[in-house]
């Protein structure tokens, strides 16, 4: 089954630098609005990785994830706009309080299984923008309007404008929280995650503190994505509640799923995706640009049904198998099976 | 002697990467029961699902001469080739008498539907007694017999059993073996019996082919090889 | 008193249709173990194909029937061609070509027949019966057909054949195989009957929340709480789960408005499966380990 490299080959940490240093060329070749897509590309990366680990590794369910983006937006919104902070102090707190929120809704959600998580989840990305139009805090969140916030400057000295100096402020966050996410990953919390996902029962019996892991996942999940709100929040310079709909929970599981289940990498193919796709269908069809874009949603799961990562993988092992002309590889399951239908994992 | 109602030759079966058959040979007898023996994981119950249409094969599997290898089992079936595969496969929400009706499912006769019912009842007394009872609670003898009765609701040409007397008492075991060759003797149904209870099973065959890892190493009369000591002691356990 | 009775008699109208779209995901849910969440866009579109029937000069129950066959066949269709060859793709990579379904058929029907909203004709007399005040005309007629169709229903997969052998192919589709059900073709005939079952609930429903493409989303997901509610694997459950999913949600309106109406319902629905984690009526799953 998919799981994280424990160590990476001096080839990828090559080719992954090799990519960092044209991710950091980027912002120099490209127009404004081109290097503010991909600072919302970068925003999205983050919170896919936090809802992959949620339900790629540990195999739960989230159909509401967007709304721990907009708590996390809104913490950065509200705190920069009533309480003059500056933005990047805003970042850490808005991932805590994701955290506490992701880990109290993790609590009761440990009662739920697959669909009826499914549900529930779904519910709470429904009522978030309702609920940030709630008229008992509109002192706070601004009620309809949202918050407006100040686009920051970059520091003194730096020959950058506002949207160069946003997009590597994201990218700093996604280098520390990418490389902290594959260190968890990779450890004994990936391990255990991974089990809980496969097999509930004998990961209780080895010890395996389910319940306290599933809610902790939910909650660092939320931080993830809540950061990725809040980042986002700056870059776009508001926040308002029908941003944070369940078009963009359903668009973030898209992400996950057309980037790759359990995957690291998944992550910024599924954020490339839903940053550029919807453009792109929009370019081929003015009229029904939507039908485009589930033409591509199908066509992709026609594709690669376990992802862009899923492919890549399997393409290298490939190209590995025919390299060395070992015998044929096990029949292993290649594929993420979550527990969410009444099928056995095969 | 007319032609074999089921033929098989160099059958070759997997799993994934796994090789499990590897080319066997067998006949059965039209109006004959034949059994096929062998320790778990010899290959048994994959040489039946093998002829169901189950899995991919290489190899031949002919049926009154026809080739049925390749084809899909909903065809087989409607060729009159009855599976009562391991575990009983019992539909376990539905009721009993649901579970025969669906036995008849593609059969065109309706009318010789309600009599076959009869006659399974007459067969097995216990399912008449419980025939509106959900699948799923009847005991495993019960569920046996329903899958047996299930399967010879289509009036096959050829039943297929997969280690009937599994699980079972051995009391009731020998009754379902009593009644399979009343079966055998009143109907003329073929069968192709898979067992690991060698004892209860050459005492009904009339041919036999024991298997080993995937192999045939062994194939008779049920009678020679019943008192053939040597083969029964070294390979059969008893 | 007399209002709160009003609003849980026409809660029980909005609940049957609630209850049919239910029975039509629980169908679904039985054969494959999949949520179709593009259910209520098939629905949407099959009442607009219905719009353009009548416009066409077709009288009312004319285009209704000729409306159901067209999603049964439409149903089936997109079975066999389009989820035929994920079938076994992992579980979210099937959710994802059903988020693509319910995308296409809504642009689609925005592109062709815009976004502004049209009435739908009921076909029910505009008198209430017996002059009551408690029961408009087209939300009785709503209930009665919804429990029609769904009295069909269930006649057919008890009494019939075709219903045995859908429901085998359901529960066992290995064994099904081995009694000569052709499984697959049953499962295309469960997504037409399911098909077929939201049309009817969309030109019942059409008439009360005026036609437009987004007008299922909100019933898809009340239909889907009302079939967990039910318990997912429970035919009946599902119904009953809609029904009283109908009335929870107009007596919450009743008191805390329409804006937060479905939030809040919601809530209360995810607070009973919290208390009750496989629905009011659902089988408890014992896991042999």
């Amino acid at each position: 089954m998919p799981t994280v490299k424990t160590s990476l080959t001096p080839t990828q940490i090559g080719g992954m630098l090799v990519l960092l240093a044209i991710a950091c060329l980027l912002p120099f070749v490209l127009s404004n609005y081109q290097v503010f897509q991909l600072t919302m590309a970068l925003t999205y990366a983050i919170a896919l990785l936090g809802l992959n680990m949620l339900t790629g590794y540990n195999g739960q369910i989230s159909l509401g994830h967007g709304a721990f983006f907009a708590i996390g937006a809104y913490t950065a919104a509200i705190l920069m706009d009533k309480a003059n902070w500056p933005y990047w102090a805003t970042i850490p707190v808005a991932g805590l309080v994701c955290l506490l929120a992701g880990f109290l809704f993790g609590l009761p959600a440990l009662r739920l299984e697959g669909l009826y998580l499914a549900l529930a989840t779904f519910a709470l990305g429904v009522a978030m923008p309702q609920i940030l139009k709630y008229k008992g805090i509109e002192h706070w969140t601004g009620g309809s309007m949202g918050v407006v916030i100040v686009k920051p400057d970059p520091p003194n000295g730096l020959p950058l404008n506002q949207d160069q100096w946003l997009y590597f402020f994201t990218l700093a966050w996604v280098l520390i929280l990418f490389v902290a996410g594959w260190n968890m990953l990779r450890g004994r919390v990936g391990r255990a995650l991974v089990a809980i996902r496969d097999h509930p029962i004998a990961a209780e019996t080895m010890g395996i503190h389910t319940a306290l892991y599933k809610s902790l996942t939910f909650g660092v999940s939320a931080l993830y994505t809540g950061i990725a709100g809040a980042l986002a929040a700056i870059a776009v310079q508001f926040a308002s509640p029908d941003s944070f709909g369940i078009f963009l929970s359903l668009s973030l599981l898209v992400g996950v799923v057309v980037g790759g289940l359990a995957s690291i990498s998944g992550a910024f193919y599924g954020a490339l995706f839903i940053q550029f796709v919807p453009n792109v269908a929009d370019n081929i069809s003015k009229a029904a640009p939507w039908a485009i874009y589930g033409v591509f949603l199908i066509a992709f799961m026609y594709l690669m049904p376990s992802g862009v990562a899923g492919l890549v993988r399997q393409t290298r092992q490939r190209l590995a198998r025919k390299r060395v002309a070992a015998p044929a590889a096990p029949a292993g399951r290649d594929d993420v099976q979550l527990p969410i239908t009444g099928k056995e994992a095969r | 002697m007319s032609a074999p109602i089921l033929q098989v030759r160099q059958l070759h079966a997997q799993y994934g990467a796994t090789q499990v058959l590897h080319g066997i040979d067998f006949d059965v007898k039209p109006g004959g029961i034949t059994t096929i023996l062998g320790a778990n994981g010899a290959g048994k119950t994959t040489t039946l699902r093998a002829v169901c249409g189950m899995l991919r094969v290489q190899g031949e599997v002919l049926l009154a001469g026809e080739r049925i290898d390749g084809k899909p089992t909903e065809t087989i079936v409607r060729r009159g080739v009855a599976h009562v595969p391991d575990g009983r496969g019992t539909f376990v929400h539905l009721s009993v008498e649901e579970n025969l009706r669906l036995g008849a499912y593609t059969r065109r006769d309706k009318d010789q539907v309600a009599a076959d019912f009869e006659r399974m009842y007459s067969y097995f007394p216990r399912l008449r007694e419980r025939r509106k009872q959900q699948a799923g609670t009847l005991s495993g003898g019960e569920q046996q017999m329903l899958a047996i009765s299930r399967a010879l609701m289509l009036r096959p040409r050829l039943l297929l059993l997969d280690e009937p007397s599994f699980g079972l008492a051995p009391k009731i075991v020998r009754e379902l073996f009593d009644i399979l060759g009343e079966i055998n003797r009143a109907e003329g149904t073929s069968m192709l019996l898979v067992e690991q209870n060698a004892s209860i099973a050459l005492r009904v065959a009339d041919q036999a082919y024991l298997l080993e890892t995937g192999r045939v190493v062994i194939s008779g009369s049920a009678e020679a090889i019943r008192n053939d000591e040597g083969v029964r002691r070294s390979y059969l356990g008893y | 008193m007399d209002l709160l009775f009003h609003q849980i008699l026409s809660g029980l109208a909005t609940g049957g249709i609630y209850a049919s779209v239910a029975l039509a995901l629980v169908m679904i849910y039985q054969a494959t173990h999949l949520v179709n969440f593009a259910q209520g866009e098939i629905a949407m579109f099959a009442t607009y194909l219905c719009w353009t029937l009548l416009q066409a000069g077709l009288p009312y129950w004319v285009a209704f029937f000729l409306t159901v066959i067209i999603a049964f066949i439409g149903g089936v269709l997109i079975e066999r061609v389009i989820i035929r060859p994920v079938e076994n793709a992992p579980v979210l990579s099937v959710v994802i070509v059903f988020i693509g379904l319910l995308v296409i058929f809504n642009s689609i029907a925005g592109w062709i027949y815009t976004y502004t909203i049209k009435p739908f004709p009921s076909p029910f007399p505009e008198k209430a019966l017996f002059d009551n005040s408690f029961i408009g005309p087209h939300e009785l007629g709503a209930i009665c057909v919804t429990l029609i169709v769904l009295a069909l229903v269930f006649a057919f997969f008890r009494l019939t054949p075709l219903g045995l052998a859908m429901r085998a192919a359901a529960q066992n589709p290995e064994s099904s195989r081995l009694v000569g059900v052709r499984v697959g073709w049953m499962l295309a005939l469960g997504w037409g009957l399911a098909s077929a079952i939201g049309a009817i609930a969309g030109m019942m429903v059409a008439p009360i929340v005026y036609l437009e493409p987004n007008m299922m989303g909100g019933i898809l997901l009340y239909a889907f709480a009302g079939a967990l509610l039910g318990g997912i694997d429970n035919p009946w459950g599902a119904v009953i789960g809609g029904f009283l999913v109908g009335m929870i949600e107009n007596v919450v309106g009743m008191y805390l408005g329409t804006e937060l109406k479905l939030s809040v319902a919601l809530v209360i629905i995810v607070a009973v499966l919290v208390l009750s984690p496989s629905g009011l009526f659902g089988r408890t799953h014992v896991a042999r380990v």
